[in-house]
C-alpha cells in the first residue's frame, strides 16, 4: 500500500536519492539499511511528506502525496532522525499536544496516552522537561509520539540510536508486538536489528536501491553462509578438513584457534566435518554452522564489490 | 480552527515555560515607563493624554519585537522539531498562524500591562478614553506588523541572532522611511510623488494619527495588509527552506 515510483531527490546538483522504485505491503517490516549519507533519511522525509520529491511520485493508501499530503500524514507515525521534540515541554504535555493535533478525544485519548506511556516506559519522567531527559528517554518520547494514534504505517529513522542494550531490546519488542497488518519501516545501521525484527531488507547506497529481499536472502549472499566454524583446544594438524567434499576454503586464526570452513554454494558439510574430527580425534571443543556474516555482505553490497 | 488553537496554546505555553515572556514583558514595561516619564515628560507636559507613551512605540518595538520573533522558526529548524511539526496532519498556514497569534498575544499582554500609565493620566485630568483605546489598538496592530516582519526573517535562517539583526534592519527601514531625516534627503531633488510613496510605506506615517487616537481606515488597512503580506512571504520561505 506504499507505492514509490522513480523517486529522486536532488539538493542542488547533488543526487541524494536516485530513482527508487518499490512497493511496501501491509505486514512488511522493512529494515532500511545503508551507510551514512546513503539517502535513508531523505527517502523517509519524502515518504512522510516533509520533503517534496524532485521527480517521481509516492502513493500511499490510494492517495497521492502530491495532492493529499494531509490525509496521508494522518495514516503515518513518524520518528524523525534524532527524535526532535519541544524541549520546554514535559513528555505528558507533549503527548497531549500531539494527541490533540491527531484528533484524539476524550476517553480514547486518555487511554491511548496511558497505553503508549506504558509501552515505552515513560512513567518516571512524565513531568520533567524533555530537554533535561537522557538520550534514551528522548528517543522513547519520540517513539511514543509516533505510535500514539496507532498508525497503519510507522516510519522510524534510527529508533535505537543511542540506546543501551536493554532499551534496544525494548524497542525491538515493541515493534514486534505491533499489529501484524501494519507497515513498519526502520532505518538503521545496526545489522543485527534487521534479522531481529524485519521480514524484509532494503539496502540503499549512494541513493540507489542495491538489495531488496528477506533477511535470509541477505544472509545467503554471504560467503560465510552455511560455513562451519570450529575451535581447537590446542594446535593440531587440520589440513585434512580442506580435502572434504564441498569445502572450498579454510580460514585459520592461529592466535585464537578458530577455524572457519567455507563451503561451495552453501553445501551442507557439517556431517562430513564431524566424521573427520572423530576419525582424526581432533581437539575440537566448539563447532557450529554460520548463517552468514551481515557486515561482510553489507560491505560488499554498499561498496559495489561482488558478494 | 481547532488545530490553530491547539498550536497557539502550545506556542503560548512555551513562552511562559521559558523565561522569554517574563523577561520580555518586564523589559517592555521598564522601557516604556522610562521613555514616557523621562524622555516624553508625561508629567511636565501637564496634559491628560498618553501621546508621549505611544509616540515611542515604533522605537520600542524596533528592538523588542524582533527579540520575540527571532525564535519562532529559527529554533524549530535548528532543533529539527520542524520535521515533527510538518509531518503532523496540519498545514503550514495553520502552524504559521498558531505561532503568529501566540507571539502577538504576548505583545498584547505586554500592552495591557501598561494600564497603570492609563490610570496615572487620570490624575492629570480628564483623558479621552476613546482616544486611548484607539491608540492601544493601533499600537497592537503596528506591533503585529513588526512581528510579521520578524517572523519572516526568522523563517530565513536557523540562526536566531542573524534573524534578530535582519529583522531590526528591515523594521528600521520601515520606521525611518517616514522620518524627516530621510524625507529631507529626498526633498531637494525627488518629485513629491516619490517622497509621498516613501513616506506612505513608513510605520511612523501611519502610526502618527493612530497615536492621537484616530483609527483611519487607510492606516488600519495598511497595517493589516502589511501583516498579511509578510506572513505570506514567511509561508513561501518556510515551504522552500524547511529542510535545509
Ligand atoms: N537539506 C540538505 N541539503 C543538502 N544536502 C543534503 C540535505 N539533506 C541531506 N543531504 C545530503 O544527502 C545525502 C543523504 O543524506 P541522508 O538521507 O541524511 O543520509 P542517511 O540518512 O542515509 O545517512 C547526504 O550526503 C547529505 O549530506
Ligand atoms: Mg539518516
Amino acid at each position: 500500500m506504499i507505492y514509490v515510483n522513480n523517486l529522486s531527490k536532488l539538493f542542488g546538483d547533488f543526487v541524494a536519492v536516485n530513482d527508487l522504485t518499490f512497493n511496501i505491503l501491509p505486514g512488511d517490516v522493512v529494515g532500511f539499511l545503508g551507510p551514512n549519507g546513503a539517502g535513508k533519511s531523505t527517502t523517509m522525509k519524502m515518504l512522510t511528506g516533509f520533503l517534496a520529491p524532485s521527480t517521481g511520485g509516492i502513493q500511499i493508501a490510494d492517495l497521492s502525496m502530491a495532492e493529499d499530503a494531509k490525509k496521508i500524514k494522518k495514516l503515518i507515525g513518524y520518528l524523525p532522525e534524532g527524535a526532535p521534540a519541544y524541549g520546554d515541554m514535559t513528555p505528558i504535555q507533549f503527548l497531549h499536544f500531539i494527541a490533540k493535533i491527531r484528533g484524539l478525544k476524550g476517553k480514547h485519548k486518555a487511554e491511548r496516552i496511558n497505553t503508549v506511556i506504558k509501552q515505552v516506559d515513560l512513567l518516571g519522567v512524565l513531568d520533567k522537561p524533555i530537554e533535561n531527559l537522557s538520550k534514551g528517554f528522548k528517543r522513547r518520547v519520540g517513539l511514543a509520539q509516533a505510535i500514539l494514534h496507532d498508525p497503519d504505517i510507522l516510519i522510524l529513522d534510527e529508533p535505537t540510536d543511542g540506546l543501551d542494550p536493554n532499551q534496544k531490546h525494548q524497542v525491538r519488542e515493541l515493534i514486534q508486538n505491533l499489529a501484524k497488518e501494519k507497515i513498519v519501516i526502520i532505518s538503521t545501521h545496526i545489522l543485527e536489528e534487521v534479522t531481529a525484527v524485519c521480514n524484509r531488507v532494503m539496502i540503499i547506497s549512494a541513493g540507489q536501491l542495491r538489495f531488496d529481499a528477506s533477511p535470509e536472502a541477505l544472509l545467503a549472499k554471504s560467503k560465510y553462509h552455511k560455513a562451519v566454524t570450529l575451535h581447537l583446544s590446542y594446535p593440531s594438524d587440520i589440513s585434512g578438513l580442506l580435502e572434504l567434499p564441498g569445502v572450498i576454503d579454510m580460514e585459520h586464526e592461529r592466535s585464537t584457534g578458530r577455524v572457519t570452513l567455507l563451503t561451495q554454494n552453501g553445501a551442507d558439510v557439517l556431517h562430513d566435518v564431524t566424521e573427520h574430527i572423530k576419525d582424526r580425534r581432533l581437539p575440537v571443543d566448539t563447532i557450529f554452522v554460520e548463517q552468514g556474516r551481515l557486515d561482510q555482505v553489507f560491505r560488499d553490497i554498499t561498496q559495489g564489490v561482488k558478494a | 480552527m481547532g488545530t490553530v488553537f491547539t498550536l497557539f496554546k502550545r506556542e503560548l505555553a512555551s513562552f511562559f515555560a521559558t523565561p522569554v515572556a517574563y523577561v520580555f514583558i518586564t523589559i517592555f514595561l521598564i522601557l516604556s515607563s522610562v521613555f514616557t516619564f523621562f524622555i516624553g515628560s508625561l508629567y511636565e507636559r501637564g496634559q491628560a493624554d498618553l501621546l508621549p507613551f505611544f509616540n515611542f512605540h515604533p522605537w520600542l518595538y524596533l528592538f523588542l519585537v524582533p527579540a520575540i520573533a527571532m525564535r519562532t522558526w529559527s529554533e524549530e529548524r535548528k532543533s529539527g522539531s520542524i520535521e515533527l511539526l510538518m509531518t503532523l496532519p496540519i498545514s503550514t498556514l495553520q502552524a504559521l498562524l498558531g505561532k503568529f497569534f501566540a507571539s502577538w498575544a504576548v505583545l498584547g499582554l505586554s500592552l495591557l500591562l501598561t494600564f497603570p500609565l492609563w490610570l496615572t493620566v487620570n490624575y492629570l485630568g480628564q483623558p479621552d478614553h476613546g482616544v486611548i483605546v484607539a491608540a492601544y489598538v493601533g499600537s497592537w496592530l503596528m506591533a503585529g506588523t513588526f512581528l510579521a516582519i520578524g517572523m519572516c526573517m526568522s523563517a530565513m535562517t536557523k540562526n536566531q541572532v542573524v534573524a534578530f539583526i535582519l529583522a531590526v534592519v528591515v523594521c528600521f527601514l520601515f520606521v525611518v522611511s517616514g522620518s524627516n531625516i530621510v524625507l529631507d534627503a529626498f526633498k531637494d531633488w525627488a518629485p513629491s510623488i516619490v517622497i509621498d510613496t516613501i513616506a506612505s510605506f513608513s510605520f511612523l506615517t501611519h502610526f502618527e494619527s493612530i497615536a492621537k487616537g484616530v483609527l483611519a481606515l487607510n492606516d488600519v488597512g495598511y497595517f493589516l495588509i502589511s501583516i498579511t503580506l509578510w506572513l505570506y512571504a514567511s509561508l513561501l520561505i518556510i515551504e522552500h527552506k524547511k529542510a535545509d
